[in-house]
């Protein structure tokens, strides 16, 4: 199979133009007819599912929480972007597209992200049309602040909850789809399964998690938004119950992945404390704009932070990077965050830590001003710390936080799967190897709102829907799949729990395939997963019953993917010898530690095709062109 | 740390619940209420026995979905937090703890500590927002709104609609998780042409899904894990009488 991206013809500024025009559209009046399944309801699939329903067409919604404003997208904090040059800074489309090509190491498609850049405008208009309190100036105009990876100020934010704020806006849009009886939500249901008929999309298997009962739901096509799949590793900073099923599911029936390797560690987040602890948390990259990181210059130093003079501190980003400084984008700063700890400058009991202190501008500000700004973060690192941030330095290190890989898309957001398509989080298009600040909420937004509902349309106009029915054999048989998983593993009836194994499968992927990885350490992963698995099949112990609300039994369903998802991220990070981005081999650096890319061999994105139970993974190459940022070498100094 | 917990055991919507006993030994003060939970969690899977079945997603404290009445408090003892924030260190040590669900006529209970909150969905079905379609929305900075009105929406505009205030409420009323709601979508321009149809269509909503009217105790502002202040009650009355009268 030849992967085809369909980037349209033309100089950059026009394709999406073009392309908008050379779509078939579906009459207003036909929209009706055509039912789509969105999900997941965060950023993306509310968005979508909203602008949709506004169309005119016939929506299915749902989500594995009883209300869709629970989803992941909520605890977003810092902000989002858009060129409005506001500031009058010099900031343009043409900027915000430089500096993601850029800021995703020159592994993303520049279609894509030109179009992202162009649509982030229209994004912000929406959102305080509907009522999104962003931000704002005495003069009653709206504010801006710095991100990392950018020189100019162009991220508009809510406090430190504007990905609450903007998943409020779009879950309003959806409510009042919902009233109009345009969509019909389904709360409390997970997917398990996609359903491909004659090489279509054309349904899924949900599962109520209330009272467990498998429901088939037909479409004419599906869109999936149901995130990342950080929590393969465990501790990160996503939900508990955010996971990789339904993407997974849907890459078994046909869709190819892409870029699994690439992850995100986000070098803000409160340390762990000891092995008890269910998750990690994250605190905003704004905090970067005021706090100044450093560590003490004598390794091994354990006096309090306050007792160490200036000039026995090492603000080693300030240092290394004298032009964006504390700035740098989230891969630099986590990866230079971890070899300080490994160097043992670390601070705290653990020793990984190092400090973010605001101290400087406090005393240039005064302590109101910091209240203001970052109050609710300063409150949290408190509750979970039982530290001031006010008066001793908040302590902070990198947790994986986010996945620039997913399913491999078109640049009709349309996976190898007819009918299949994929927006948000879920899907590996826009970021590269590195995603930048204030990004995601950006392109969760302008995959709902301003995309997915030209791109689907072409694709209803131009294909044909045979009538299909929930008693078609693809849907029987999926079923009782899933009904015969359960069974199994309900009957294992071992000694550990399923987080106890989890825990394991985390661990090996922080060491292995983390932020430094190297090619022993990833055939040694490789060697670890399947033992892990068969252990899980051997060992796990899950109370219960199918028929009724039982975590347990979701975590282990769950797991199940995970594991398999690692094997693949491990596979993918194994091949790609070289460094870009937050996929950083040891083998590939420069001499003062920075990533080495080989634009040379590796300038595409990788797709794997599964090739059913035990076979390998067959890689597709999408080769990346660059007409318009010409890779260099990305300096932050 | 450790505890005696009484936690409330249900099977499902129609069964009749209990309170059952169980030990949390070895606790640390860090722990989250919740971390404290998965450890008895853990327990009860290994031997095979069903786990203590509680909503909870972000553990952050933003996604609404925990909410378990702890000693009598909605999010436990500590002010301004839900109770995936709330730590161990609040509790004496060798202490008995109380764990609850939500507890109002509006919320039915699922399972164990999980309660159905769809009721809060209608509500905004019924009117909380603005009607703008997507594309249709004018340029960001044509609408200036003073830092102050901004402000205040932001503080209302904070609830995570997790139920807290319903479940302290002795007469289990939704007011404070509605005239949050209300009360931004006043403070704001762009939610001025549909003031008087919202607060109308979602009081009576309210009135439908069996929750009480507002007595002024305070005791939503008291357990709102966001502080929502009750002075936003104030507003959707007077825009509710503004909708009425004028």
């Amino acid at each position: 199979m030849v992967l085809n991206s369909k980037i349209p013809e033309g100089p950059i500024q026009q394709k999406w133009d073009n392309h908008r025009f050379n779509m078939k559209l579906v009459n207003a009046a036909n929209k009706r007819k055509y039912t789509i399944i969105v999900v997941g309801t965060g950023l993306a699939g509310a968005s979508a599912a909203a602008s949709l329903a506004e169309l005119g067409y016939n929506v299915i919604s749902l989500c594995y929480h009883e209300s869709p404003r629970r989803a992941h997208s909520i605890a977003a904090q810092g902000g989002i972007n858009a060129p409005k040059n506001y500031k009058n800074d010099g900031d343009s489309i043409w900027r915000l597209f430089y500096d993601t090509v850029k800021g995703g190491d020159y592994r993303a498609r520049e279609a894509n992200v030109y179009r992202l850049a162009q649509v982030s405008g229209n994004i912000i208009d929406q959102c305080v049309a509907q009522g999104v309190p962003f931000g704002r100036e005495y003069g009653g105009l709206l504010d801006n602040r710095s991100f990392g990876g950018a020189q100019v100020s162009r991220t508009f934010y809510a406090r430190g909850q504007t990905g609450q704020q903007l998943l409020l806006g779009a879950y309003s849009a959806l409510s009042r789809q919902i009233n109009t009886g345009r969509v019909t939500f389904y709360g409390r249901r997970e997917m398990l399964d996609l359903i491909v008929i004659d090489g279509q999309a054309r349904g899924i298997i949900a599962r109520n998690l209330e009272t467990g009962t498998l429901e088939p739901y037909v479409a004419d096509a599906v869109i999936l938004a149901t995130g990342g799949y950080g929590n393969v590793f465990y501790l990160a900073t996503l939900a508990k119950y955010s996971n990789g099923t339904a993407i997974w599911k849907a890459h078994k029936k046909g869709a190819f992945f892409g870029n699994p390797c690439f992850t995100q560690i986000h070098p803000t987040c409160i340390p762990l404390s000891s092995d008890y602890q269910s998750k990690l948390t994250l605190m905003s990259e704004s905090l970067r704009n005021d706090g100044r990181i450093w560590v003490p210059k004598k390794a091994g130093d354990k006096r309090n932070p306050k007792d160490i003079p200036e000039n026995e501190r090492d603000y080693y980003l300030e240092r290394l990077y004298p032009s964006f400084g504390n700035l740098v984008p989230r891969d630099v700063a986590s990866r230079r965050a971890k070899e300080m700890c490994d160097k043992g400058f670390g601070v705290g009991t653990t020793g990984l830590a190092v400090y973010l202190d605001f101290a400087d501008t406090i005393k240039r500000n005064g302590k109101a001003w910091v209240e203001e700004k970052y109050g609710n973060l300063f409150d949290m690192y408190h509750e979970i710390t039982d530290e001031n941030a006010y008066e001793t330095p908040m302590r902070i290190y990198p947790a994986v936080h986010y996945t620039m890989g997913g399913l491999w898309v078109d640049y009709n957001l349309m996976t190898t799967i007819p009918g299949l398509y994929v927006i948000g989080e879920a899907n590996f298009s826009d970021h590269g190897a590195n995603r930048l600040g204030a990004s995601a909420l950006m392109q969760g937004l302008a995959d709902g709102y301003f995309i997915i509902p030209y791109t689907i349309g072409d694709y209803l106009a131009s294909s044909k829907f045979p009538l299909i029915k929930t008693d078609n054999p693809a849907f029987i048989e999926s079923e009782k799949n899933s009904q015969d998983t359960f069974k199994q593993l309900l009957a294992i009836k071992g000694k550990q729990t399923v987080d106890e194994i989890h825990k394991r499968l985390g661990k090996i992927m922080y060491d292995y395939c983390g932020m430094a990885r190297n090619e022993a350490g990833l055939k040694k992963a490789l060697q670890h997963i399947p033992q892990i698995r068969e252990e899980f099949y051997k060992d796990v112990i899950v109370p219960g019953t199918a028929d009724n609300f039982n975590p347990e039994l979701e975590k282990a369903y769950r797991f199940v993917d995970y594991v398999e998802i690692a094997e693949l991220m491990v596979t993918d990070a194994l091949h790609r010898e070289e460094s870009c981005g937050g996929h950083l081999r040891e083998e590939y650096q420069t001499e003062d530690g920075e990533a080495k890319r080989d634009d040379e061999k590796f300038s595409y994105a990788a797709a794997w095709e599964y090739k059913g139970n035990g076979q390998k993974w067959e890689m597709h190459k999408e080769q990346l062109t660059f007409e318009y940022v010409k890779p260099s070498t990305r300096s932050y100094k | 740390m450790n505890f005696i917990l009484k936690i409330w055991r249900q099977k499902d919507r129609n069964s009749k619940g209990k309170f059952e006993e169980y030990k949390a030994i070895d606790i640390s003060p860090d722990m989250s209420f919740l971390e404290m939970l998965d450890a008895i969690n853990r327990d009860l899977a290994k031997q095979d026995a069903e786990v203590i079945a509680f909503d909870h997603d972000c553990r952050e404290g933003i996604c609404g979905s925990c909410g378990l009445f702890i000693n009598g408090r909605a999010h436990g003892p500590q002010h301004g937090v839900t109770t995936c924030e709330l730590r161990m260190r609040h509790f004496k040590d060798g202490g008995t703890i109380v764990v609850e669900p939500w507890r109002a006529k509006a919320f039915p209970v699922i399972k164990d500590l999980v309660v159905d909150r769809r009721a809060f969905e209608r509500i905004i079905q019924a009117g909380g927002y603005i009607s703008v379609d997507t594309g249709a929305a004018p340029e960001a900075s044509s609408i200036p709104i003073s830092k102050a009105n901004a402000e205040e929406a932001m503080d209302a505009a904070a609830c995570i609609g997790c139920g807290a205030c319903v479940a302290v409420c002795k007469n289990s009323s939704a007011m404070l998780f509605m005239s949050a709601k209300i009360s931004q979508l006043a403070l704001l321009p762009q939610g001025h042409p549909e003031r008087k149809i919202r607060v109308h269509r979602m009081v009576e909503q309210m009135d439908k899904d069996g929750f009480g009217h507002c007595s002024n105790t305070y005791a939503c502002e008291m357990d709102c894990p966001k502080k929502i202040s009750v002075t936003h009650i104030a507003r959707m009355n007077r825009e509710f009488i503004r909708a009425k009268i004028f």
